[in-house]
C-alpha cells in the first residue's frame, strides 16, 4: 500500500510528461526476450526490463539442448509434441543458434529393450521421426557411445545456444522499437484500484528509484515470476527443482546421446559449441534458496558415474566446470496441496484467475518452448489491449540467422578465413559482419580458447548491451573455454576499461569475473583443472596483484581461499556454462 | 574411477595455457599470419573436433621444429598435433613442388645418375628462375649438390668385404643426405667406428626415413617407407643384436618419434637401439670400451649449433662432449636458435623470407663469433649456415675423422693397423 500512496504522488506530479508503454515484460531470459519481440512484431509498444542481465537464470544454466521431444514422448506426451513442433520452427528461425547434430536414445545391457518399443511408438504419436538402428551402426555414427549397447534410436535433437538465442531475441525486439533496460529489478508495482499500470524498478548499480508504465504487464521471471507476482499481489506456487551439469573440456560427441529409458539423472550428454554438457540431476530445494545454487560432491559423482555409461570417453576427459539451474515447475491451481506439478506452459491471466487487470505471468515451460511460451503471454496480452495482429514469430527469422552462413554449409577452408572468423561467424550468424576486422588490431585474439578477438569484442560492447565482464562472456563466450579467463579475462578487461573508462570498476569487474569462473571449477577442482586454477591464481594474485586492491578499493577477493565468498553484491553469481 | 583424478588421456586438454611454447616458437615472431604452436596446437584442436571446417590453413607456416614440445611444462605434443591437423585436414593433395621437395630419396636417384649435369643446371640463374616462377621453389635457395656415386653402391664395391672382418659391428642408417649428396659423411663414420673396433653394416634395405614427406604431407608414401626401415632395424637390432647408428639428427628423431606419433608404427622395441653416432660413441668412451686419441697437429675453432630435432632429442651434450675431448679443439659456444630452414620448408617461395629472418640471430652470431668452422648434426641446417654465412659447415663424426691419430687409436683398441 506504501507503494501505491508514494506512486499516486509521483503520478500526479508526472502524469503530462510520462509515457505509457503498452506492454512491460519482466524477465531477460528467452521467454521474457521472446515476449518482448513478439509484442514489438505485433506494434505493441514494448519495454523489456530485467533484474541483472540477459540470460542471467535458468536460460543460462541448462543443457543447450535442442529437444526433439523425444524425452517426453513416453512421460509427457503434449510436452513432447510441442517440442517438436518447436524444434521445426527454431531450425528456420535461429539457425544460427542452433546445430542440427542429430540424437540418440540408446539402450544399454542394463536397460530394457522393451522400453524402446514403447518410445518409438510414443514419438510417433507426437509427430517425431524416429529410425531404429542396428547398434554397431549407431556406433559408426557416434564413436563416442558406449560400445556394448543393446539398442540405438535416432532422432532429431540437436544443440542450441541459449544465450544468443535470447540476445537475439533482444535484438529483434529493439529493431521493431522496444526499449531494454538492464539492472534494474522490479521491487513494486504500480496499481490503480486492481489495475496493475506500472513498474517500480531499482537500479542495481545506483540504487535510484524510477517507475514506467504500461497497460499490460507480463511476468516472464521462470523461477522469480512467485516473487514478483507476491508483489503484484497474486499467488503463483512454484516448486524449483535443482538441476546440475557438467562442462567438459572438448566435444567427446558429435550427436545428442540420451538414454532410452524413463527420465532419471545424467542420462543425457549435449555436444554444446565447442564443449560436452552431461546432466542432469533433479533436487527440490526451497525457493529462498534460488539465487544460491552450488552443485555438491555427490550431484558430481553421479554425473560422472551415469555420464561414464553413455560415453566412456568420459571418464578420461577433462572436465571444465559445473553449474545447476532452476527449473520453473509450477503446481497446478486445482491442487491445492501443491502435489500436482506441470513441466507444460504456464499462462495466467491474473483478471480472471485474481481479480487483478493488466497483469499476466508467463512461466512453466522449458527453453524449448520460449517462443511458444512468448506467443501465449502476446495473444493474452493483445486480446486484453484489443489488438488484433497475427504472431509471425514462427516465421520471420531472428536477426543473425536471415541467411545460411559458411559454417552450416561446413564449407571446407574458406580460403583467408582465420579460426577466429569462422568462430564469430558461428556466433553471431550473418551480424558477425558487423565485426570490425579492418585494422590488425581487430584480428587480435581476447579469448584464444574460444577463438573471441578484439573485433568481436568491440562490437559486443557496442551493440549488445555489455556492461560488464560477465555479460561480454554471455555474449561472445570470452573466458568460457579450456582456461576459464586465465589469459582473456585480464584483456578483456583492458578493453572494457578503455569503453568505459573506470579503473577501478574495472578491477572489481575483473574480481568478480574469476570468481564466478572459480566457483564453476571449485567443485571439479581437482588434477589438470585445480593446476590450471593454480596457474590462474598465481597469474592474477601473485603477478597481477589483483588481491591487494588498487588504493581505492578493498581488498578484491580471489582465488581457492577466499572465492566462496560473495563478491558481487549487484547480482548473485552461482555459476553458468 | 579414473576420472577421480580428472586427469585428461586427451594430450590437448593437458595444456594449461601458459603460451611458453608460442614464446619459443620461431615462427610465431617473424609470421604475424601463424598462429603460434598454443593455438595451432591445443586451442585448435578443440575446434577442428567441433567441425573440421574449423582447420586453419595457417597451419602450413609451422617448421615441424618442435621446440613447442621442449618448451610444454605439461607435456603436450604441440607439434605432433599440429602436424596431424596438417596431414588430416588441410585441403588437397601435396603439389607437385611439395611432392618432389618430400621424395628426397626419389630425387636423389634420379640426380646422382647425373650428377655433374644435375649440379650444372640446378646452379643456372635461368633455371632457378624458372623454378621459381613454375615450382615456387626459391630462387635464392641453393641445392645441395648430387655426389656422382651413392654411398651405397661405394659402400658394396669397396667396404663392404673389409667391414664383415670385424667382431664387433653396428648397423648405419646412412639417410638420403650421405647417400645421394655427401658420401664423405658415411666414409668417415667408417673410419672413426674401424678405429675404435667396430665393423659398419648397412641395413638389408633403407629408405628414406620419411621426415620430408611428413611434412609435406605425403603420408601414405612416409608409412610405406617407414614400414621398410622399422622392419630392417627390427632385423638388425633384435635379429643382429647390433645397434643402429645414424649421422643425421633428423633420421633419427623421425625414426623414434614421429613413427609412432604421427604414423602409427609401433617402434616400442627398436625405438632405444637407434642413435645418432656420437651419442654411441660417447657412450663406448665414458664407459671406458673404447679410447680415442687425437692428432697433437689438429687446431682449429669450433661452435656448434644444436639443430631443433637434436634439442628435442636432447642429446646435444654428446656431440659437444665427444667434440671437447680433441686436445686442438677451440671451443666456440653459440646462442641456441633455429636456422630456418626446417628441411624443405625453407625451399619453398611462400617460406623463403621468414626462413632467412627466423635464422638471421644465428648468422650474425656465427659471423660475430668468426669460427673456423661451424659443426651440426643436421644436413639441412649445414645448408642454411653455408648459404647465409661466409662459414663452412660439417658434421662432428667428420670433424672427429679429421682430428683422430687413426693409427694410435686403432692401437688403443687392439685394432689390427691396415
Amino acid at each position: 500500500m506504501l507503494v501505491y500512496r508514494i506512486n499516486r504522488r509521483y503520478i500526479s506530479m508526472k502524469d503530462t510528461t510520462k509515457k505509457v508503454y503498452d506492454v512491460i515484460v519482466i524477465g531477460g531470459g528467452a521467454t521474457g526476450a521472446g515476449t518482448a519481440r513478439d509484442c514489438s512484431m505485433r506494434g505493441l509498444k514494448t519495454l523489456l526490463v530485467e533484474r541483472f542481465d540477459f540470460t542471467a537464470g535458468a536460460t543460462g544454466r541448462n543443457h543447450g539442448l535442442l529437444h526433439s521431444g523425444a524425452r517426453y514422448a513416453v512421460t509427457d506426451p503434449e510436452s513432447a509434441a510441442e517440442c517438436i513442433k518447436e524444434n521445426i520452427i527454431l531450425k528456420r528461425i535461429a539457425r544460427h543458434c542452433v546445430e542440427e547434430t542429430g540424437g540418440l536414445f540408446v539402450t544399454l545391457p542394463e536397460d530394457d529393450l522393451e522400453y524402446q518399443a514403447r518410445f518409438v511408438e510414443a514419438c510417433g504419436n507426437a509427430g517425431i521421426h524416429t529410425d531404429i538402428l542396428d547398434p554397431a551402426e549407431a556406433v559408426r555414427m557416434e564413436p563416442a557411445v558406449n560400445k556394448n549397447i543393446i539398442g540405438a534410436v535416432k532422432v532429431p535433437d540437436g544443440s542450441i545456444d541459449p544465450f544468443r538465442l535470447t540476445v537475439a531475441n533482444v535484438i529483434a525486439a529493439r529493431e521493431n522499437g522496444a526499449d531494454i533496460i538492464t539492472y534494474h529489478e522490479v521491487i513494486g508495482f504500480v496499481k490503480e484500484g486492481n489495475r496493475v499500470t506500472g513498474v517500480k524498478l531499482r537500479s542495481q548499480k545506483t540504487g535510484e528509484i524510477s517507475y514506467q508504465y504500461a497497460r499490460v504487464v507480463i511476468s516472464a521471471c521462470g523461477i522469480w515470476g512467485k516473487h514478483v507476482g507476491e508483489l503484484a499481489g497474486v499467488t503463483v506456487n512454484m516448486y524449483p527443482a535443482k538441476g546440475a551439469l557438467l562442462i567438459f573440456g572438448h566435444r567427446v560427441n558429435n550427436m545428442v546421446i540420451n538414454r532410452c529409458r524413463k527420465p532419471a539423472d545424467a542420462d543425457i550428454l549435449v555436444p554444446g559449441d565447442t564443449i560436452c554438457l552431461i546432466g542432469t540431476t533433479s533436487t527440490h530445494i526451497p525457493y529462498d534458496q534460488i539465487d544460491h545454487m552450488e552443485v555438491t560432491p555427490e550431484e558430481v559423482d553421479v554425473l560422472i558415474r551415469e555420464g561414464v555409461k553413455l560415453s566412456p570417453a568420459l571418464a578420461y576427459t577433462r572436465i571444465l566446470r559445473a553449474y545447476a539451474g532452476v527449473r520453473p515447475l509450477v503446481a497446478s491451481d486445482d491442487d491445492p496441496t501443491g502435489r500436482s506439478i506441470s513441466r507444460g506452459i504456464v499462462c495466467l491471466d491474473h483478471a480472471s484467475r485474481d481479480g487483478v487487470e493488466g497483469f499476466i505471468t508467463i512461466t512453466g515451460g522449458k527453453l524449448m518452448t520460449y517462443r511458444l511460451m512468448a506467443q501465449w503471454a502476446t495473444d493474452l496480452a493483445c486480446k486484453k489491449l484489443g489488438v488484433d495482429r497475427p504472431c509471425l514469430t514462427a516465421e520471420v527469422p531472428l536477426p543473425g540467422s536471415e541467411a545460411e552462413t559458411d559454417v552450416e554449409k561446413g564449407r571446407a577452408n574458406v580460403i583467408g578465413l582465420s579460426t577466429e572468423q569462422k568462430a564469430a561467424e558461428g556466433r553471431h550468424g550473418t551480424l558477425s559482419a558487423l565485426i570490425p576486422n579492418e585494422k590488425e588490431y581487430d584480428d587480435a585474439l581476447v579469448c584464444e580458447c574460444e577463438q573471441v578477438s578484439v573485433g568481436e569484442v568491440k562490437y559486443a560492447i557496442n551493440n549488445l548491451h555489455v556492461h560488464n565482464m560477465i555479460n561480454l562472456r554471455r555474449r561472445t563466450r570470452v573466458g568460457m573455454g579450456t582456461c576459464q579467463g586465465e589469459l582473456c579475462a585480464c584483456r578483456a578487461a583492458g578493453l572494457l576499461n578503455r569503453a568505459e573508462n573506470c579503473a577501478s570498476r574495472s578491477l572489481h569487474d575483473l574480481a568478480n569475473f574469476m570468481n564466478e569462473r572459480w566457483k564453476g571449477m571449485y567443485p571439479v577442482a581437482w588434477g589438470d583443472t585445480m593446476v590450471e586454477t593454480q596457474f590462474t591464481s598465481w597469474l592474477y594474485e601473485g603477478v597481477l596483484g589483483l588481491d591487494s586492491g588498487d588504493g581505492h578499493h578493498e581488498e578484491l577477493p580471489l582465488g581457492p581461499v577466499n572465492a566462496m565468498e560473495e563478491a558481487d553484491e549487484e547480482e548473485p553469481q552461482p555459476a553458468q556454462f | 574411477m579414473e576420472q577421480e583424478h580428472n586427469y585428461s588421456h586427451n594430450n590437448f586438454e593437458e595444456c594449461k595455457k601458459c603460451t611458453i611454447c608460442t614464446v619459443y616458437c620461431p615462427v610465431t615472431p617473424v609470421n604475424p599470419d601463424y598462429p603460434g604452436p598454443k593455438q595451432a596446437g591445443p586451442d585448435g584442436e578443440r575446434y577442428r573436433l567441433k567441425k573440421p571446417y574449423f582447420y586453419d590453413e595457417a597451419l602450413k607456416y609451422c617448421l615441424n621444429c618442435k621446440r613447442c614440445e621442449v618448451a610444454c611444462p605439461s607435456n603436450v605434443k604441440i607439434g605432433d598435433i599440429i602436424m596431424s591437423a596438417r596431414i588430416k585436414y588441410a585441403e588437397g593433395r601435396p603439389s607437385l613442388r611439395d611432392t618432389m621437395l618430400g621424395n628426397t630419396d626419389f630425387m636423389g636417384t634420379v640426380a646422382t645418375a647425373m650428377a655433374p649435369i644435375v649440379n650444372y643446371t640446378l646452379g643456372l640463374k635461368p633455371v632457378k628462375k624458372i623454378m621459381d616462377a613454375t615450382l615456387r621453389i626459391d630462387s635464392h635457395r641453393q641445392f645441395p649438390k648430387y655426389a656422382s656415386q651413392r654411398f651405397d653402391t661405394w659402400y658394396r664395391r669397396n667396404a663392404a668385404e673389409k667391414q664383415r672382418q670385424f667382431k664387433k659391428q653396428v648397423a648405419y642408417f646412412h639417410g638420403c643426405y650421405v647417400n645421394y649428396n655427401y658420401p664423405q659423411l658415411g666414409k668417415d663414420l667408417i673410419t672413426v667406428l674401424n678405429a675404435a673396433g667396430y665393423g659398419v653394416q648397412l641395413l638389408e634395405k633403407e629408405k628414406c626415413c620419411g621426415v620430408a614427406k611428413i611434412s609435406n604431407r605425403c603420408v601414405k608414401e612416409a608409412t610405406r617407407d617407414a614400414e621398410i626401415n622399422v622392419a630392417s632395424i627390427r632385423k638388425a637390432a633384435i635379429d643382429g643384436r647390433m645397434p643402429v647408428v645414424t649421422t643425421s639428427s633428423t633420421c633419427t628423431f623421425t625414426m623414434r618419434d614421429e613413427y609412432p606419433h604421427i604414423l602409427g608404427i609401433d617402434t616400442d622395441d627398436i625405438r632405444d637401439s637407434i642413435m645418432l653416432a656420437t651419442r654411441f660413441l660417447y657412450d663406448l668412451v665414458d664407459r671406458g670400451e673404447v679410447k680415442l686419441a687425437f692428432r697433437k697437429d689438429y687446431h682449429e675453432k669450433i661452435a656448434y649449433h644444436v639443430p631443433c630435432h637434436m634439442q628435442k632429442l636432447g642429446w646435444t651434450i654428446y656431440s659437444t662432449s665427444l667434440l671437447r675431448m680433441i686436445p686442438g679443439l677451440e671451443w666456440i659456444p653459440l646462442h641456441q636458435s633455429c636456422c630456418g630452414i626446417a628441411g624443405t620448408y625453407g625451399f619453398k617461395k611462400e617460406n623463403y623470407n621468414y626462413s632467412q629472418e627466423i635464422g638471421a640471430g644465428l648468422f650474425a652470431d656465427i659471423e660475430t663469433k668468426d669460427p673456423d668452422l661451424v659443426a651440426t648434426d643436421c644436413e639441412t641446417c649445414k645448408w642454411q649456415i653455408e648459404m647465409s654465412t661466409s662459414k663452412h659447415c660439417d658434421n662432428p663424426i667428420s670433424i672427429i675423422a679429421r682430428a683422430l691419430d687413426i693409427e694410435e687409436t686403432r692401437r688403443l683398441n687392439g685394432v689390427e693397423p691396415e
